[in-house]
């Protein structure tokens, strides 16, 4: 690895809007610098969770390096996918950090969309090289030119800089790898310099314990060395060194610029925080400056199933040892007035939540009921008046070009964090994309709401909604819910109510005739099949006085909202 | 006893039929508990063809091409042998010809099968062997011939007495019809005829309905089956409810049918003995009971479905097993290897014991203590479920009943079953395997 002095060494990543191309021009790099054969199946080779590839979007960033000769000399390119998700920025932003450059891609029919210019603005920030490359250009409807027009209206870059691409059919895919060797530059720091590493991200092995993705930003570190945790000062000794290539290649040293993975005998999630500095024992350094921590947007409430043990430690093992994965979960122990007690695990949004939950589900066989999520409300003590807020203020409209317009708007998060996006899509055919940012805390009136099944209270499910919402939120709450509960043998009432008074109800009747007609030798196969998978359904579900409730029933009632 | 020997007496001897060995009198005796279950079968056999196709049937049934019957009597014949022979079973309890239309096949096809079992293992004459009849004249015509060749109990699909609804539900005879084949059922098998109804039929109403049973059980024999028409994907009637064409009455009132239905065929002296099964004058199909009860039974035929331990092989577990669905490759695999079996699965001791569970609460007696103790030696009903809190609230909602004869439903708990049974097996499941995660 010496060979690769830090002046032939390239970091960088690959940002951009979802769907644009990032994960195809990732294969597309692998293939052509010999990382991975070429083959069909090379189709986002570094989205290696299974809910990643279910779902067919990155969830979490990976990284490779990659090997690559330019001008008779060979360099080592350090790429990080990232995700493009308008609720992953985060994952986006610490990866930024251990780079010096970004591949920007912009789908060449689409444009520049919200997510462009928000990774745009983290990438800029950070002061990164921008290579803009303009994606898709085999497709019908690319316009290359019109998307130059846009970079340089909306980012000031010089249309000359800009690449065209098809990721998907390596159309000038090369020319990419030369920008990255050309513009992107090396990293600062050199060998002679003490060792200095950012952990920039972890994964949690169960077998060799935490596996900490580093950037070595000055020095080198090798087996056996002894470091420590500027976060905890802990000290550790390195067991395992290696590049990702994208699966782990182990090396003895590590060297300045290079980015690769590292195993210190670290146990416990907490021990390897994302951007902690790690430095040797002898040689103590200033601790490289800490990440914006992610503002949570979304929260949810869990409760811990009784019967876990499944998972030793429990469900708050799995989500300590998911967190760690995923630092932009935010976990609290909560109590509160409304919500009772139980935990706060807060989201940047829900498809975050949703795959979080998947995850739980999938690598840890943890079951749980996700609840409510509610946006974090501050309680004003003082009785002055409540200034009933308007839904949403206009605050500004830029136009980028003759088709598009960029339209901000101070919006209560309440009334976005649902479904607003899938509406915009829907009613703009998709054109129209989002993102947000947190604009403080406006008063508002507020009152809590309950829903009753059969006269019991369900805790999971009170919320705190605005007044004008009360009825109509109560309404579709209720009709959810019957829709997803199944009729039992006696009639369920399902109510909202607001104190003591109902303002909205739905009623489940009960079965009056449920028993298969016929059922002789060659019905009965068919018949055990669907009476084992309703006994198991019913071992999942939840007792809420002499109802049963299945867990899909809690979040249906999330997905609410008029259709 | 006289009654007994009288049946015996009007069936007709014929050479190379049955062989009359010894003279059962009391039909306890076939199930004597002493009888291991791996010893005894019963026979189902497929005919798969039919003329058309109801509109509400999803069956394995096929319209028959050609003239594919001697092959398909041939095989059926194979099959038999070659299954006998896997179960290694001495005894068969009785036979059941189930389709299809078995009225459509020929007579010496059957007196052939029955001779293929006699031949191989002990068929007594007590043996209960019933044939579904499609009543038309072409059926009616044939019973005698079909009583000659040994079968003993007759099973007549009538469905309903309005010979609107039966055009409309496809069915190729009038009423008038069914009951004609009805009178000559009963004259050859005095007391062993049942007949098949159907309820909840599109545009059927609680009184009509009510009427309808009433005049049934004016002419009806011992035994009645009730069944509620269900809605199968890809059925005609299913197309047709589902484009507006056709209104099926709602499920309360269909829940209305089947109460008024039981209560009526009460106190016309009929027992209930099965969700959908009714008799008076001990007239209960045996076979049938064979599968609620858990036993032992051999499938033969496309699409048929058998449960037995194949000994033959050495085999200690029961299996699950299915023969081949289409008549023409189920002919080519029995010509072949003897037997058309496509699937079997090795049913382990939980598994077995649900489907034990499941089969058996459908009968109105349920489960008694010694029959479950037969797949369930160390484990009895009261240990499994006693403790169980959802059990015990079937149980105060009078829902269930465990008490020293077994464990069964209530009168309204039957009508319910689907919605117990998985309570059940949750529990079953715990006690079995307590610890495992499933």
């Amino acid at each position: 690895m010496s060979k690769f002095p830090v002046d032939k060494i390239r970091n960088f990543c690959i940002i951009a809007h979802i769907d644009h191309g990032k994960s195809t021009l990732a294969d597309r790099l692998l293939e052509m610098t010999g990382a991975i054969a070429k083959t069909e199946k090379n189709k986002q080779v570094l989205d290696k969770l299974q809910v990643e590839r279910e779902r067919g979007i990155t969830v979490k960033a990976q990284t490779a390096s990659l090997f690559y000769s330019h001008d008779g000399q060979e360099y080592l390119l350090n790429l990080i996918d990232t995700p493009g998700h308008v609720d992953f920025s985060y994952e986006v932003s610490r990866s930024l950090s251990a780079c010096q450059g970004v591949l920007l891609i912009i789908d060449a029919n689409q444009g520049i969309q919200a997510q462009t210019v928000a990774n745009f603005y983290l990438a800029f920030e950070s002061q990164l090289t921008i290579i803009p490359v303009i994606n898709k250009i085999d497709l019908k409807n690319a316009d290359p030119e019109r998307v130059e027009s846009q970079i340089e209206k909306v980012f000031d870059i010089p249309r000359e800089e800009c690449l065209r691409i098809s990721a998907k059919l390596g159309t000038n895919v090369e020319a990419v790898l030369q920008a990255v060797v050309e513009r992107i530059p090396p990293p600062a720091g050199s060998i002679s310099e003490p060792f200095k590493a950012l952990v920039f991200d972890s994964n949690f092995d169960h077998y060799r314990g935490v596996v900490a993705n580093i950037a070595v930003f000055g020095g080198r570190v090798k087996k056996g060395d002894k470091i420590v945790s500027a976060h905890l000062s802990k000290t550790y000794e390195v067991n395992e060194l290696g590049l990702l290539r994208p699966e782990e290649h182990p090396t003895q040293k590590l060297f300045a610029g290079q980015v690769g993975y590292m195993i210190a005998g670290m146990k416990d999630v907490k021990e390897a925080q994302i951007g902690d500095t790690l430095y040797h024992q002898e040689q103590p350094v200033q601790a490289l400056p800490g990440f914006k921590p992610a503002k949570a947007m979304v929260f949810a409430g869990r409760i811990l199933e009784q019967e876990l043990d499944n998972y030793p430690g429990g469900v708050q093992h799995a989500i300590e040892r998911l967190t760690l994965n995923d630092s932009s979960v935010t976990v609290q122990r909560d109590s509160s007035l409304a919500l009772g007690a139980g935990w706060r695990l807060g989201f940047l949004g829900l498809l975050h939540m949703e795959v979080f939950n998947q995850r739980l589900e999938q690598e840890y066989n943890a079951s749980v009921i996700v609840t409510a999520p509610t946006v974090p409300y501050k309680v004003l003590l003082s009785s002055a008046k409540l200034i009933k807020s308007r839904r949403a203020v206009q605050k500004n409209v830029v136009y980028i070009d003759e088709q598009r317009v960029m339209m901000k708007y101070l919006f209560p998060l309440n009334e976005i964090v649902v479904d607003f996006y899938d509406l915009l899509k829907s009613m703009s055919s998709g054109y129209a994309s989002f993102d947000y940012e947190n604009a403080g805390y406006q008063a508002a009136d507020l009152i809590k709401m309950d829903i009753l099944l059969n006269g019991r209270p369900v805790e999971e499910l009170t919320t705190i909604v605005h007044r004008d919402r009360a009825y109509s939120t109560g309404k579709a709450m209720c009709e959810r819910l019957k829709e997803s509960i199944p009729r039992q043998m006696f009639e369920i009432a399902i109510q909202a109510a607001i104190g003591s008074k109902v303002i909205a109800r739905e009623t489940i009747k009960a079965y009056r005739k449920n028993v298969l007609a016929k059922c002789y030798g060659g019905d009965i196969t068919r018949k055990m099949k669907l009476l084992k998978k309703q006994a198991e359904g019913k071992k999942k579900m939840r007792r809420i006085g002499n109802v049963e409730v299945p867990k899909d029933a809690f979040i249906s009632v999330l997905k609410r909202k008029d259709k | 006893m006289m009654a007994d020997i009288f049946r015996k007496a009007s069936r007709g001897f014929s050479p190379c039929l049955r062989r009359f060995s010894d003279f059962r009198v009391t039909k306890q005796s076939l199930e004597s508990p002493s009888t291991p279950l791996s010893e005894q079968a019963s026979l189902y056999v497929h005919w798969p063809y039919c003329l058309r196709r109801c509109t509400y049937c999803n069956f394995n049934k096929y319209i028959p091409k050609g003239n594919n019957e001697e092959i398909m009597a041939k095989c059926l014949q194979m099959e038999t042998e070659t299954l006998l022979q896997l179960s290694q079973v001495s005894c068969i309890t009785s036979v059941f010809f189930g389709g299809g239309t078995p009225s459509l096949a020929h007579p010496s096809t059957i007196a052939k099968i029955l001779e293929t079992v006699s031949k191989k293992v002990t068929l007594s004459d007590e043996a209960e062997v019933t044939l579904e009849v499609n009543p038309t004249p072409v059926g009616r015509a044939k019973l005698k011939d079909f009583h000659h060749a040994g079968v003993n109990r007759f099973s007549i699909g009538v469905q309903s007495l309005q010979d609107n609804d039966l055009k409309s539900l496809g069915r190729d005879h009038s009423s008038l019809e069914a009951l004609q084949t009805l009178e000559e059922a009963k004259r050859l098998c005095p007391s062993s005829v049942s007949v098949d109804i159907m309820f909840g039929r599109p545009e059927q109403t609680v009184e009509s309905w009510s009427s309808e049973l009433s005049d049934m059980l004016r002419v009806c024999d011992d035994h009645v089956s009730l069944y509620q028409l269900t809605l199968e994907r890809g059925t005609q009637l299913f197309k047709q409810v589902h484009g507006g064409q056709i209104h099926m009455p709602t499920e309360d009132t269909t829940a209305e049918m089947y109460q008024a239905a039981r209560e009526t065929l009460q106190q016309h002296g009929f027992q209930q003995y099965e969700v959908s099964n009714f008799a008076r004058n001990n007239s209960e199909s045996r076979h049938n009971l064979s599968y609620w009860k858990g036993e032992q039974y051999i499938g033969v035929g496309p699409g048929a479905h058998g449960r037995f331990v194949p000994l033959g092989e050495g085999g200690v577990a029961r299996e699950a097993r299915t023969q081949t669905l289409e008549p023409d490759v189920w002919i080519r695999e029995v010509q072949q290897r003897g037997h058309g079996t496509r699937r079997r699965i090795q049913l382990g001791h939980l598994e077995l014991l649900e489907e034990v569970l499941v089969m058996g609460m459908r009968m109105t007696k349920g489960i008694n203590h010694k029959n479950w103790e037969l797949f369930s030696p160390e484990l009895s009903l009261h240990e499994i479920f006693g403790a169980s809190l959802n059990f015990q609230e079937l149980q105060q909602s009078g829902q269930l009943i465990l008490d020293d004869r077994g464990l069964r439903c209530s009168w309204k708990g039957l009508a319910l079953l689907d919605s117990i049974l998985p309570i059940l097996l949750v529990e079953l499941d715990r006690q079995i395997f307590p610890k495992s995660a499933s």
